[in-house]
């Protein structure tokens, strides 16, 4: 087929994954990236968050310092509300060689990335849908689609999040619970209208 | 506030079709994402992968999370010649019963293997490998995205796309 096209408008955006919402393509902003340097981080954090979305997007592409073979749960938590027993995680998850679910009232398992025991040079994929997170009459639910392969491993995740709370997000700080994020990943922040 | 979701090139068949190619892809995106409503001339049902660069070595691998209806599986592939969007989730013989959406995720840097994630089903039960199904694939090459082929195959033997399928690919660019 011919190189690239120029851009159209006006196309019904199915592909931003929000089930649940309509939107027109050049609804979605860019809001902020961060990109991991030298030395690593040990979270990273999206702060002033404007309510003026009606959905957040994150995506990454990420590995992580630590040394579990397969994949790290990572949290994201909001508001600097740091109690865990406010979050609510379910999820299902693939390793190749069967398919299993749980879910739990405590550890956060926003989504899913590699630890640094895989293939190198091999970074984790995750879309996090944060969904009408500045609606201050219910709480917020997060989505996500996650994970890695490591040609011979994987895993995959499908994962939901409860955030027992009905402020608006306004910060986010997403962590590892396995070592700090690696060089070169990146995580973006997208707001969708 | 940059506006940054794009469409870069979109097909819809008019004639039955081995593969489709998307090529000279712009490094000027962050992401990519492939959107796919396929369907195959073959009599059974086929399964749908990606090729970055040209490369037809076997320097792909995918594990997969596959519901049917009635169970859910896992599964896996390794060392094989092309990125699967779904091992065990086909496309039939009708346009709109098989959806695929695949993110390609910092498709453009030079430092990392390439992930990327699918979404994908098949709504029909006329024929075998329906459900929903979640899947992530490594492309074990650090060079720059800039060509990707979509094809339609099964046992080894490729088949044609139907009249009608579409493909649409989107760059999504990072602030």
């Amino acid at each position: 087929m011919s190189p690239i096209l120029g851009a159209r408008g006006g196309l019904s955006a199915s592909a931003y994954g929000f089930t649940s919402a309509v939107a027109a393509l050049g609804d979605y902003e860019s809001i902020q990236t961060v990109t991991v340097g030298a030395g690593g981080s040990a979270s990273i954090t999206f702060s002033s968050i404007p309510s003026t979305y009606k959905h957040l997007q994150i995506r990454v592409n990420a590995r992580c310092a630590g040394s579990f073979t397969g994949t790290t749960a990572v949290r994201a938590t909001y508001n600097s509300d740091t109690t865990l027993t406010n979050y609510w995680t379910h999820y299902l998850r693939g390793n190749g060689a069967a398919a299993a679910a749980a879910s739990n009232n405590g550890p956060n398992y926003t989504f899913m990335i590699g630890d640094n025991n895989n293939t190198a040079s091999a970074f984790s994929g995750a879309v996090v849908d944060i969904l009408d997170y500045s609606n201050t009459n219910k709480n917020t639910t997060t989505r996500a689609l996650s994970g890695g392969d490591w040609n011979g491993s994987g895993e995959i995740y499908l994962s939901s999040v409860s955030w027992n709370n009905t402020a608006a997000i306004n910060n986010i700080v997403i962590t590892a619970y396995d070592g700090n994020m690696m060089q070169y990943s990146s995580f973006a922040l997208y707001g969708v209208k | 506030m940059a506006k940054t979701y794009e469409p870069i090139a979109t097909t819809t068949l008019g004639s039955a079709t081995a593969s489709v190619t998307f090529s000279s892809i712009s490094g000027t995106y962050t992401d990519l994402i492939l959107v796919i409503f396929a369907a195959t001339t073959h009599t059974s049902s086929t399964f749908t992968s990606l090729q970055f660069n040209g490369d037809t070595g076997t320097n792909y691998s995918a594990t997969e999370l596959y519901g049917t209806g009635t169970s859910a599986l896992s599964g896996r592939d390794s060392n094989v010649a092309r990125g699967w969007m779904g091992l065990d989730i086909s496309i039939s013989n009708t346009v709109g019963d098989s959806v695929t959406t695949a993110h390609i995720m910092n498709y453009s840097n030079t430092t990392t293997y390439k992930t990327f994630l699918s979404r994908s089903n098949r709504a029909s039960s006329s024929l075998d490998y329906s459900g929903t199904n979640a899947t992530v694939a490594l492309w074990r090459n650090t060079a720059a995205i800039t060509s990707i082929a979509v094809k339609n195959s099964r046992g080894g033997v490729e088949y044609n796309f139907s009249t009608g399928s579409t493909f649409t690919l989107y760059g999504i660019k990072a602030a």
